[in-house]
């Protein structure tokens, strides 16, 4: 068998975002759960570039591109967030942080 | 070889990513993520995406990954206390995200029969390529792009100032 199948790439980028998505809601580390989120980026990223690989065009590299860029300026936000949070309460449990709950 | 080389860097970058999930202390997980994005920048040359191969290495793996082991060592960030989980969550949760996970799969296989991925098969995601593209159809989103960046620059010099009254 010459190559791999497409489908194979698909299902592997599916597992990855589910691993994402079950990262994001079961942990409750604040670091943790932007990790998840990067997970689940990286997961559709790989889903993009193997559409651009079957449709023979460079499209889906360019939105990927974007993905990253996007996310790089998400993580610098999102950790400065972190930082300031864990400045006002000491905690980066996200059980905690509840204040505008009730 | 292409078989042998997906399912090698395929395995460990779901294995990395369930080690992202289950480990307790937050460095376990981003030297994990530095797994997958690895594994990750593989299977893109597979693919032929090289400049994006390059990009996840050198953005995710090194800026990104850098920048998240600063903040966990900065914050001093210790093992989580794991209370109030549900157990019926995980005996429930888990046979049907595998139950789901199948029925995705068997559905991209009908979707997409016989479709081959082998390397070398797209060879349109060189530097020059992407660049192009980068340039005349997506002149726009990168023109955005560069003042997103921008504003988060902004964004996280604001955040993570200290206070100066």
């Amino acid at each position: 068998m010459r190559g791999v199948p497409i489908s194979w790439y698909l299902t592997l980028s599916a597992i990855l975002f589910t691993l994402g998505v079950a990262g994001f809601l079961f942990r409750r580390n604040i670091i943790t759960v932007f990790m998840s989120i990067e997970l689940m980026l990286n997961a559709v990223n790989l889903s993009f570039i193997t559409f651009s690989y079957y449709w023979k065009q460079v499209n889906g590299h360019l939105i990927a591109f974007f993905v990253m860029v996007v996310a790089a300026a998400e993580a610098a936000v999102g950790l400065a967030i972190i930082l300031t949070v864990f400045k006002n309460r000491q905690t980066l449990n996200i059980d905690e942080v509840d204040s505008m709950k009730n | 070889m292409d078989v042998i080389l997906f399912l090698i860097f395929a395995i460990i970058a779901v294995v990395g990513a369930i080690n992202v999930v289950v480990q307790s202390h937050p460095i376990s997980s981003a030297i994990s993520l530095v797994g997958v994005m690895g594994s990750l920048a593989v299977l893109y040359l597979l693919l032929g995406a090289e400049f994006l191969a390059a990009a996840q290495v050198i953005v995710y793996a090194g800026a990104i990954m850098v920048l998240f082991v600063f903040v966990i060592m900065l914050l001093n960030a210790g093992a989580e206390v794991r209370k109030g989980q549900s157990s019926i969550a995980l005996f429930l949760g888990g046979p049907l995200l595998v139950a789901l996970l199948i029925l995705l799969a068997w559905f991209v296989q009908q979707l997409f029969p016989g479709v081959m991925v082998y390397f070398g098969g797209f060879r349109g995601g060189s530097a020059q390529d992407v660049g192009r593209a980068l340039f005349t159809t997506y002149l726009l989103p990168f023109e955005v792009t560069s003042i997103l960046i921008l504003i988060a620059i902004l964004g996280a010099i604001v955040l993570a100032r200290k206070e100066m009254d």
